[in-house]
């Protein structure tokens, strides 16, 4: 079996080892492909679908998809980038994003995928749901308001730091992240130092006292777009 | 030829986006070359006195005032923008809207802690607008034509978007212009 497999991005030549995924070829290539829920070190969780791509012409997410020889991958598309869009307006009017005081504001993943994309306002209507905050526990809190239903605390507390504190619980509309089915933050054995703690692309469940650190202009996204840092190592 | 017009007002919002548009410092002084302020704080004129190029509006609609004077700058200007995050989304008078209203007035007015209210009533003058239900972005009440988010956008924002409208050429931001907070 050959250790290397060719396909292209966007009409350009890729090549990958087997068992990649079409996102990590992308990656190695230098060539970033939009995505929310991916997480490096995490096993994908496939939910978000922001980096959705058409292989053959069929839609797939390139988070979890394999490479395969030959294949004929579409990224960077009007199609696509529509896709991409609504997605993120469905993500902004789901939730309470206030931007303007949250303390993951200029270094959000979610936020910075809609400056990437270039949202000035969701095309949906607000919904304004009623979400609830823990803040029992005395270093880290949960602001559901900002929870995006990625699932990275979910499989980073069960698969890294062997602890399984948070689990979806609810369906649909009412779907959320819970901790240890009806416990609060504080009744677990939930520490800063977990990796769960480190990896909520929002701001929503958050270290106390360090938010607001960094000065405005200096945050990871205030000047460079999201997938930049892929971007600089195109090949 | 005379100068195009701009009309501005202060919907449910702090006065802030208002205060950006100021901060675009001497520049203030090429916008008046370019255009005459009509209906605005600026020049404290009350109604429209003809058509507008440009609407700017600050904050969202959190009273059935707020709904009248956003109609009234739609029927006056060919192109309409929310300036600012309370304008486009809502942002902190919107953090009442998952709360009932009748809970946010009595807490106001009755229960807060440092509420002193021996009459315990609730303000309710002929002469006070109706609070609506929630406060609405502008554009779920009228139509918008361009979004400017941040609180509040930048002066440098305000002042290329307001350029370019101006100038008929594409309203096209750098990436650092579009910021949300
Ligand atoms: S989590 Fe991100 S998008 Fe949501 S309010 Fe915070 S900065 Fe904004
Ligand atoms: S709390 Fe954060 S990491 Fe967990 S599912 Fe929600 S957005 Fe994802
Ligand atoms: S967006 Fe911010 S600065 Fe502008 S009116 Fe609202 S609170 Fe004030
Ligand atoms: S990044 Fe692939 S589905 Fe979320």
């Amino acid at each position: 079996m050959s250790d290397q497999i060719t396909f292209t991005i966007d009409g350009v030549e890729v090549k990958g080892k087997p068992g990649q995924t079409i996102l990590e070829a992308a990656d190695a290539a230098g060539i970033y492909i939009p995505r929310l829920c991916f997480m490096k070190d995490l096993i994908p969780h496939g939910s978000c679908r922001v980096c959705t791509v058409f292989i053959n012409g069929r839609p797939q997410a390139a988070c979890t998809q394999p490479i395969t020889e030959g294949a004929i991958v579409e990224n960077d598309t009007a199609e696509l980038k529509e896709h991409r869009k609504n997605i993120i307006d469905m993500l902004f009017v789901e939730g309470n994003h206030f931007c303007m005081f949250c303390e993951k504001s200029g270094n959000c993943e979610l936020q910075a995928m809609a400056y990437r994309l270039g949202i000035s306002a969701p095309k949906y209507p607000y919904l304004f749901p009623k979400r609830d905050v823990d803040a029992t526990h005395p270093d880290i809190l949960i602001d559901r308001n900002r929870c995006i239903l990625c699932g990275r605390c979910v499989e980073a507390s069960r698969d890294v730091d062997k602890k399984t504190i948070f689990e979806f619980v609810g369906r649909g509309a009412d779907k959320k992240v819970a901790v240890n089915a009806n416990a609060d933050l504080k009744d677990t054995d939930f520490k800063a130092t977990d990796k769960a703690a480190d990896v909520c692309p929002v701001g929503c469940i958050i270290k106390k006292r360090v938010g607001f650190a960094i000065p405005v202009g200096q945050r990871k996204y205030d000047t460079k777009p999201i997938g930049s840092d892929i971007e600089a190592g195109k090949k | 030829m005379s100068k195009p017009k701009v009309a501005t007002a202060s919907l449910a919002g702090c006065f802030g986006c208002h205060m950006s548009v100021l901060d675009i410092d001497e520049r203030i002084l090429k916008l008046i070359e370019l255009v005459d302020f009509d209906k605005s704080p600026v020049d404290d004129i009350k109604e429209f006195t003809g058509r507008c190029a440009v609407g700017l509006i600050e904050g969202g609609c959190a009273n059935e005032e707020n709904v009248r004077v956003l109609q009234d700058f739609r029927r006056h200007c060919d192109v309409l923008i929310s300036v600012g995050d309370c304008a486009t989304m809502g942002g902190i008078p919107a953090m009442r809207n998952n709360i009932p209203l009748k809970e946010c007035l009595d807490e106001a007015y009755l229960n807060g802690p440092t509420v002193y209210n021996p009459s315990g009533i609730i303000p309710n003058d002929k002469e006070i607008p109706l609070c609506l239900d929630k406060v609405y972005p502008c554009h779920e009440v009228v139509k918008i034509d361009y979004h400017m988010p941040g609180c509040p956008p930048s002066a440098d924002t305000i002042w290329q978007t307001l350029v370019a409208l101006l100038t008929n050429k594409p309203v096209d931001l750098p990436y650092e212009l579009i910021k949300y907070d």
